[in-house]
């Protein structure tokens, strides 16, 4: 009851942009100390802080129950959290939650919606929810661009999964967020759907929109996220920049299966880190992507000079995927 | 206050008794006609008049009050266990609106259609028996309150219940039992002693007794005493639904 009835009137593009002209380093979502012990006793979330950054797509990993759900239902207000504050915009999520939450959209996981309402009433509804007049053009282009037109009378029950997958984004960019979450988006989604959300996601981001999004799908941080953030165990493990940890941690690989078992490494080989197997039958060197570092031909070279013969080769490109394994591995 | 939210819940409850008009118009209609061929014709011609009013006027309030009880509970708790249920709640717990705008939207809805049903059975019921009603707007007035009342003890039974059993259990063994014992088809005044005394613990007593007096300006206990009945459990009713927000009992984990 925080929120001044004008402030729902005046543009929220025109207030962002002065906001971000004063204090242009703002981060847009500020998230300090949130804990979360569930009734249960389970800690989702210990003392996780995280910054987001205005305007960015922000990818946030994690395996099943890391605590990306949790964390994402207490900045839109559905969990409580135990500890901790959250302020979206500048505005505290428990003291100003209507200016908080009013900035937000959210897509979540589960394909929960309204079965008996039409595609149109769902959108018209959401909006209304979220305190905004009644503006029939807008919901109308956002069904048109997100291939719903032709349904937008068809009750949301009919529907296929994937269109009620769409829905729930109509719904959540109904009420013109500036801050979108989108919690495992692509779940069970058909290419062409995927692509495009993608498409949705990258004009959505060109107009000044945040997204955070969570997702299995590593490759596809790889390819939107600005910014990346690995949770594990309630624990925030790391935040990095998409193409700095790429660059970092970005590796290939090379596997040789031996003829013969080795008991240790040749001393000649020594400059290549080579990794050996327990059992002694197989050699994984490790080399940077970009790397300046000796490449495969002088390895395989030195391989044959030392005397170590290979029955088969094979080399894999690690990928963010395999970061983030290694990443939840070791935390 | 997030007037946008309300309308939006309010009309998307609303739609949904429009969608199931059937149901929630129709079958009070039929219930009440079929009251009103039993109680009032066969039993009623055994019954000639209670208080100086016929037999089939003095049953109009009592199965108003019936329907109007069963009606509030029902739509009020289904309409936020619904969303409990299929797990569309998300979204009103991620808007920007007040537990306050919550209740007034869910709540409003609830009552609007059971007064509504309210004053089809009435129409209903003057096609039956001749009906006079002499302080129409004390009649309004108890419909209204009765109403608004019984839809905050169903949204608070939406918001308890886990399983659609358990939204049926409390309308069943506890609201139905008390409504018909509470003198929707007999003045208390015809019971024995200790029953007499037994069923003035009933709080359904005063609601129908208070209604009855807006139609015939008689009752079984006085109109203070109804209303400030009604009005204890209306309080009662806000306040546990104040602890529910304040707590966030089964909507917030």
């Amino acid at each position: 009851m925080t929120l001044p009835p004008a402030n729902r009137h005046s543009g929220p593009d025109k207030e962002i942009h002065s906001k971000s002209k004063a204090v242009p380093m703002q981060p847009i979502i500020s998230i300090s100390g949130v804990s979360k012990i569930y009734a249960s006793g389970f800690n989702a979330l210990k003392a996780v802080n995280l910054e987001i950054r205005r305007g960015e797509i922000f990818a946030l990993l994690g395996p099943n129950g890391a605590g990306k759900t949790t964390l994402i239902s207490i900045v839109c207000g559905i969990v409580n959290r135990s500890g901790g504050t959250v302020t979206v915009d500048g505005h505290d999520i428990s003291t100003d939650y209507r200016a908080a939450r009013s900035l937000i959209g959210l897509v979540p996981q589960e394909l929960t919606v309204e079965a008996f309402e039409t595609v149109r009433a769902t959108l018209n509804f959401s909006r209304g929810l979220f305190g905004k007049p009644p503006n029939p053009e807008l919901v109308d282009k956002i069904l048109k661009d997100l291939s719903l037109w032709d349904k937008r009378d068809a009750k949301v029950t009919t529907l296929s999964g994937g269109m009620k997958r769409r829905v729930m984004i109509g719904k959540a960019l109904a009420h013109e967020p500036q801050i979108l979450f989108l919690d495992e988006p692509t779940a069970g989604v058909d290419v062409e759907l995927r692509q495009d959300m993608w498409a949705m996601v990258r004009r959505l981001r060109e107009s000044g929109v945040t997204i955070i999004l969570t997702t299995h799908y590593i490759e596809e941080a790889e390819e939107m996220a600005d910014r990346v953030g690995v949770i594990n165990h309630g624990e925030i493990v790391l935040v990095e920049d998409k193409t700095e940890l790429m660059r970092k941690l970005g590796r290939k690989v090379m596997r040789l299966e031996l003829r013969q078992k080795l008991d240790a490494i040749p001393a000649a080989l020594s400059k290549y880190a080579l990794e050996l197997a327990k059992d002694g039958g197989s050699l994984t060197y490790t080399y940077d992507n970009q790397s300046e570092r000796p490449g495969v031909a002088s390895l395989l070279r030195d391989l044959e000079a030392a005397g170590v013969q290979f029955r088969d080769l094979d080399t894999e490109n690690s990928s963010l995927e395999e970061i983030f394994v290694n990443l939840v591995r070791h935390s | 206050m997030n007037r946008h939210a309300i309308w939006a819940i309010y009309r998307v409850e609303m739609a949904r008794t429009m969608r199931t008009l059937l149901q929630s118009v129709v079958s009070p209609v039929i219930s009440t006609s079929l009251y009103f061929v039993v109680f009032g014709a066969a039993i009623g011609s055994r019954i000639s008049e209670i208080g100086g009013v016929s037999y089939g006027a003095f049953i109009v309030p009592g199965l108003i009050m019936l329907s109007l009880l069963t009606q509030s509970i029902s739509n009020a708790s289904f309409g936020i266990y619904f969303p409990k249920f299929v797990g569309t709640i998300f979204e009103l717990l991620s808007a920007p609106v007040s537990y306050l705008e919550i209740v007034i939207a869910y709540v409003g809805a609830a009552a609007t259609k059971s007064v509504a049903i309210g004053l089809i059975i009435l129409a209903t019921a003057s096609l039956f028996v001749p009906l006079h009603i002499e302080h129409p707007i004390w009649m309004l007035c108890f419909l209204v309150l009765t109403a608004v009342t019984f839809s905050l003890f169903g949204f608070i039974i939406g918001i308890w219940a886990q399983s659609f059993e358990q939204l049926q259990l409390v309308p069943l063994l506890i609201v139905t039992p008390l409504t018909f014992l509470g003198g929707s088809f007999y003045s208390i005044d015809m019971l024995p002693g200790i029953w007499r005394t037994i069923t003035l613990f009933n709080p359904v007593v005063y609601l129908i007794s208070g209604f009855r007096w807006s139609f015939f300006g008689t009752a079984d206990v006085s109109l203070g005493v109804s209303l400030g009945m009604t009005l204890a459990f209306l309080f009662a009713c806000i306040a546990v639904v104040g602890w529910i927000f304040k707590t966030g009992y089964r909507l917030r984990t």
